[in-house]
């Protein structure tokens, strides 16, 4: 029989991440349809809970519990999934592109002598079990349909928020598998001394459904609370153009954009944004688009689905009052 | 102390790419650059030569002629010296394929410290800096927005972005990191340091002189192969809104929920 379907299981905050549990949905599929196994991975220590809820999703969820691997730590996860891999030999493995992932999965394809494909947008199977990973080129200016021919297993990092949710969750079936943690610490080079993650009732820009982004338009850092408020309502991350956050208005991690994060939200509110292309290619996926800009001529307007001409300190007060309004929150 | 920076020149954010009608291909405009993040990457290496102590900074790439003129924009910053990889045989290979050359000919070079971009602008992959890690035996540490490099210079106290916040690493040298926005700004080559750029030897290194297998590099060597080359999607034409801002803030508000069904 062809190796398993593999999924990385990334948590934070005693959670699973919603980029994990798309790709759960998604590997369901796709382990269907090449009649595969699908499989879980699961690092932590201390998160039994967690394993038992992908047991919801997954046929087989392999749990390391050991404080070893209680954070993450790049050297110490590949080499056990690595350990594993060859052992079991799995011909296709998903996770989400996080910053984890985008750290850890390139040196684990290294390991195994095998490719990858980052960033994916959209993941179809062709008949012999190849998968056809579509990936943006250029900032997305262009697509590229992407298969690994040269060893397994396939991987394939995926933006978050490509595929939907799987369905609700369904009666636990599958069975969770401990493995012991045998790494030798004489042969971990990286320590990870702190995680630091200030408390945020927000979902990072990468997993908002809603985004309501800055551009310089806002004038001051104190204007963000128009934007915050608009937010509130709409449960809503607040992102931030270049020229912001190299005013100081918002901080590095808030960037969207080329050189900033690349988010892909249902909807995605562009406030006082020129629509500069480096902003652009972190942005285009998302689905539906409103640009708000007193210039008409501003590129923005090419980029969006719905465009409001208007002053932003007049529209945004409005439209919050409206939003409340309309979605029942007033 | 040896900073080895690897850097790449890429089509400009603003050069157009247009995919040919077949999908065989991209036709790229001819305007490239010293990528983005590998600018911050060279910065970082010349900021840590300023630092003081027997730096030497050498800037690599995998390359034809773009490759010079990265190599060139990483000496006018001030980098020691440049190495251009460049072989027919090095040609169509992807991630997998250039870190083996890249790793092939550092490994000769004894370097304590690999810098790299966090990704190309042109592949946004991110995947060729560890690799180099992996196939060199050496810790990775990506998106890198501090390096604080221990006294000893046998280890660096590292700071990574992550979703919303940050990870404090201690890593043993020699190490790759690969930078993120945030780490520093990168400095404008200054008009003698082009000059002296111009002038500048480029040391060449060919297959034979890396001495890997034709086998393992270009596209012989790649993992990846590129079935087809599709367009962007187009988004609907916009709809703009005009006029009284309490009038156009409720038509959006209707729009939203009845016909794009989002809120
Ligand atoms: C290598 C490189 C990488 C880059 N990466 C990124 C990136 O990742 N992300 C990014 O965002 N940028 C990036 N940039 C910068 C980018 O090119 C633009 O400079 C930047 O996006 C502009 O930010 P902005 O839209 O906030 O400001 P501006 O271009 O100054 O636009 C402000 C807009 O606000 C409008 N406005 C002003 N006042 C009002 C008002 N009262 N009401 C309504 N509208 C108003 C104006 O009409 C204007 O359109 C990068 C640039 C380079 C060279
Ligand atoms: N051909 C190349 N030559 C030298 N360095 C490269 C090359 N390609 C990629 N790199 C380095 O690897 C980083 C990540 O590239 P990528 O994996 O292609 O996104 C870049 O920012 C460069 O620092």
């Amino acid at each position: 029989m062809a190796g398993a379907v593999w999924v990385f299981a990334e948590h934070q905050e005693g959670k699973i991440r919603k980029t994990s549990l798309e790709l759960l949905g998604k590997g369901r599929q796709v382990a269907g349809e090449v009649g595969a196994p699908l499989i879980a991975m699961l690092l932590g220590s201390g998160v039994d809970a967690l394993a038992q809820e992908l047991t919801t999703y997954a046929d087989t969820v392999y749990h390391w519990d050991d404080p070893a691997v209680a954070l993450y730590n790049s050297e110490i996860y590949c080499q056990i999934i690595a350990e594993l891999a060859h052992k079991e030999q799995p011909q296709i493995f998903l996770a989400g592109a996080t910053f984890l992932a985008r750290d850890l999965f390139p040196r684990l394809a290294g390991r195994l002598k095998t490719g990858i494909a980052v960033d994916c947008l959209n993941l179809e199977l062709e008949e012999d079990g190849l998968l056809v990973a579509r990936r943006p080129l250029f900032g997305g200016k262009a697509l590229a349909d992407v298969v690994c021919r040269q060893g397994r297993p396939q991987i394939a990092l995926v933006r978050p928020n490509t595929f939907s949710l799987p369905d609700a969750q369904g009666p636990a079936h599958g069975t969770v598998v401990r493995l012991p943690v045998g790494v030798d610490p004489a042969h971990v080079k990286i320590q990870v001394l702190e995680v630091s993650r200030p408390p945020k009732e927000r979902l990072d820009l990468t997993e908002a459904e809603v985004i309501v982004t800055g551009g310089r338009g806002m004038k001051a850092a104190e204007n963000f609370r128009l934007l915050e408020e608009l937010a509130d309502v709409l449960n809503a991350t607040v992102g931030a153009t270049r020229g912001v956050v190299d005013s100081g208005w918002r901080p590095h991690g808030d960037q969207v954009g080329k050189s900033g994060k690349t988010v892909s939200p249902k909807l995605y509110f562009a406030v006082g944004v020129s629509g500069a292309i480096h902003h652009v290619m972190g942005m285009d996926t998302s689905k539906v688009v409103v640009a708000i800009n007193k210039d008409v001529q501003a590129p923005i307007f090419q980029y969006a689905d719905y465009g409001v001409v208007g002053d932003l300190f007049e529209v945004l007060p409005l439209l919050t009052k409206e939003m409340k309004q309309g979605t029942g929150k007033g | 102390m040896h900073i080895a920076v690897l850097v790449k020149q890429v089509p400009d954010s603003e050069a157009t790419v247009q995919v040919k009608a077949d999908g065989s291909g991209v036709e790229i405009e001819d305007r490239y650059t010293l990528n983005f993040f590998d600018s911050l990457a060279v910065e970082e290496a010349l900021r840590i030569k300023g630092q003081g102590g027997d730096v030497v900074v050498t800037i690599i790439t995998l390359g034809g002629q773009k490759g010079v003129e990265a190599l060139r924009t990483g000496l006018a910053m001030g980098a020691d010296q440049a190495v251009l990889l460049d072989d027919p045989a090095f040609a169509g290979g992807d991630e997998y394929a250039t870190a083996m050359v890249l790793a092939a000919a550092l490994k000769g070079m004894q370097v304590d410290m690999i810098l790299c971009g966090k990704e190309a602008f042109d592949d946004s992959s991110g995947v060729v800096g560890p690799l180099v890690a992996e196939f060199l035996s050496m810790p990775s540490v990506t998106s890198v927005v501090k390096i604080q490099l221990a006294p000893d210079k046998g280890s660096a106290l590292i700071e990574r972005e992550i979703e919303g916040g940050k990870e404090v690493i201690k890593v043993s040298l020699p190490v790759l990191l690969s930078a993120q926005k945030g780490l520093n700004e990168a400095r404008v080559p200054p008009v003698m340091g082009v000059m002296k750029a111009m002038r500048a030897e480029i040391k060449k290194l060919d297959l034979a002189a890396i001495g890997l297998p034709a086998t393992v590099v270009g596209r012989a060597g790649s993992k990846e192969e590129i079935l087809r080359y599709h367009r962007h999607p187009q988004r609907p034409a916009v709809t703009m809104l005009q006029g009284e801002a309490a009038d156009i803030v409720r038509q959006v508000v209707g729009l939203l929920k009845e016909e794009a069904k989002v809120i």
